[in-house]
């Protein structure tokens, strides 16, 4: 256990500067210990992986290989069920590509929820301009929880586990459960839930889960996708390319055997490398610390936006992020002036246009808070809102 | 200079030329898909001269402010000067630094009104990449 203020020092970014970040949700800064981890790799044991027999190939295929065991561990998955991506997007690509196509047939039924970020909605509606498929929404009642009756007739369930938006939690286990009893399937986007909570695959009985690197403080370029192993045996490759062949002819091929099946060419060898530099790294907490750190962050958060006139926090947040407007006061305003006085706030749709339309605003401004905040950036953030509303409004 | 000079300020906050814009010869409504910014655009124009502007939107200070100043620009001049006009000349009439973040809210008037001209002539409304110049 430690205080937040040791957990800052580890930061490079909050040396250098005044800043006051907000906005984890978007991007998590990086603990230096991350970043040593990727420049060693890179000058003591760069080379590509499973591809040579030289030292350098073995200490880099061993570093790869070692990360995929500790995401595998994080996530309570087998390593045969750990697949590295270049991104939660394409995690999500992957098995709307791969498992999608092999599975969906026009006529059949993928439910997503409103809360569903950009990247857990398009490549279903691309299944449904290419194949057909219907794309039905669960709703959110004035709380943002989700309205969920039952998934008779549905295929798939996309579902995120926290939305990057409301900062609400849907049900996991009880979606699963459902959809499992009306034969869906269930791919769950954990990208904002990963870093506040324990995921457990094996516990949740999903079967399909994306995260991606860069908000668990590890490095950009790397994504996760755990999937079931029968499935993805089952399912066909997603991109051709080196590493996920069996053999190759000139007229066929065949591919390699799950998880190499699913990562066509080099794989994100120095992300995997900062990613396992990362999970480590958080690993020295316990869940509960960062739980009840975060938790009181968005308590402190819900309460000092609800003392500034004219602002409306949307839903009921519970985990990560707050988001708000603030009556004539558009977002990109009052984040760029908030943003020269270090203040680093997320304004827009957060690419999630959907949501946005369902609550009737075109944008909102997002709070989003990760281990290293403090009440006082908090606070601090009150103050230049306020200063903010001032310049635009008197 | 501030990007939230006097000048904006005033304009965001008392918008200039606003209205809904009755009997226009041409009506136009573009957006900034990336922010929401909206603007609508009514033109009376009569010999390829602009005899006025009404303009309504809702969006950033940037976007609605950088359209009330250059809707103070437009009256009496020909639509052939105004399809002329690129990003350089709505930057020094709004006097204020334009970064990459924000390019697209002060332009946005711009566009409008070029695509309002556009299709007052019956032609094809021009790409964000037209108006930003990248396509010439």
């Amino acid at each position: 256990m430690r205080s937040t203020d040791e957990i800052r020092r580890q930061f490079p970014i909050f040396r250098s500067e005044e800043i006051i970040y907000l906005d984890s949700a978007a991007t998590a800064q990086k603990p230096q210990i991350v970043l040593d981890a990727i420049d060693r790799f890179y000058k003591e044991e760069n080379a590509n992986v499973h591809r040579g027999m030289h030292i350098l190939a073995e200490k880099a295929t061993e570093s790869f290989e070692g990360a995929r065991e500790t995401v595998a561990n994080f996530l309570g998955a087998d390593l045969h069920e750990t697949v590295f991506t270049h991104g939660c997007t394409e995690s999500i690509n992957l098995v709307a590509m791969s498992w999608g196509r092999s599975n969906l047939k026009k006529g059949d039924t993928v439910a997503l929820s409103i809360l569903e970020h950009h990247s857990n909605i398009v490549p279903w509606l691309q299944l449904k301009e290419e194949i057909g498929i219907n794309v039905q929404w669960i709703d959110i009642d004035d709380d943002g929880s989700l309205m969920i009756d039952n998934f008779d007739g549905v295929q798939l369930v996309a579902i995120t586990g926290c939305s990057n938006v409301l900062g609400v939690k849907p049900d996991l286990k009880l979606i699963i459960d459902t959809a499992h009893a009306a034969g869906a399937k269930v791919v769950v986007d954990a990208a904002q839930l990963v870093v506040h909570e324990k995921i457990d695959v094996k516990e949740l009985d999903c079967d399909f889960l994306t995260f991606s690197g860069h908000k668990l403080y590890g490095p950009t370029g790397i994504g996760v996708l755990y999937g079931k192993r029968e499935l993805l045996e089952s399912m066909p490759p997603f991109l051709g390319g080196g590493m996920m062949i069996g053999e190759v002819k000139k007229d066929s091929f065949t591919s390699a055997e799950i998880p190499n099946k699913f990562e066509a060419g080099t794989p994100p060898i120095a992300q995997a490398v900062g990613l396992k530099a990362a999970l480590d790294w958080l690993s020295q907490f316990e869940w509960k610390y960062i739980q009840t750190h975060e938790d009181d962050l968005i308590r402190a958060a819900i309460e000092t936006l609800n003392t500034i006139e004219g602002l409306h926090i949307l839903g009921k947040p519970q985990v990560g992020c707050v988001s708000f407007t603030i009556e004539g006061i558009h977002p990109h305003d009052l984040t760029e002036i908030i943003g020269r006085k270090g203040v680093c706030m997320r304004a827009g749709h957060h690419c999630a246009q959907p949501l946005h339309e369902r609550l009737g605003i075109n944008a909102s401004t997002r709070l989003s808070v990760g281990i290293y905040n403090t009440k006082e950036d908090i606070a601090r953030a009150k103050e230049e809102i306020e200063k903010a509303i001032s310049i635009l409004k008197s | 200079m501030d990007l939230y000079a006097e000048n904006i300020l005033d304009h965001y906050r008392d918008p200039r030329h606003k209205g809904e814009g009755g009997r226009a010869s041409v009506s136009k409504e573009e957006d900034n898909p990336s922010c929401g910014d909206r603007l609508t655009v009514h033109l009376w124009i009569e010999n390829n001269v602009i005899e006025k502007i009404e303009w309504e939107g809702v969006g950033c200070a940037i976007s609605q402010a950088g359209m009330s100043i250059f809707s103070e620009e437009l009256e009496g001049k020909t639509t052939e000067e105004i399809l002329k006009l690129n990003k350089d000349d709505i930057y020094e009439l709004l006097g204020v630094p334009i970064g990459p973040r924000r390019f697209k809210c002060a332009l946005l008037c711009l566009h409008t009104v070029k695509n309002a001209i556009r299709k007052y002539e019956g032609k094809d409304s021009q790409s964000w990449l037209e108006t930003v110049g990248l396509g010439e």
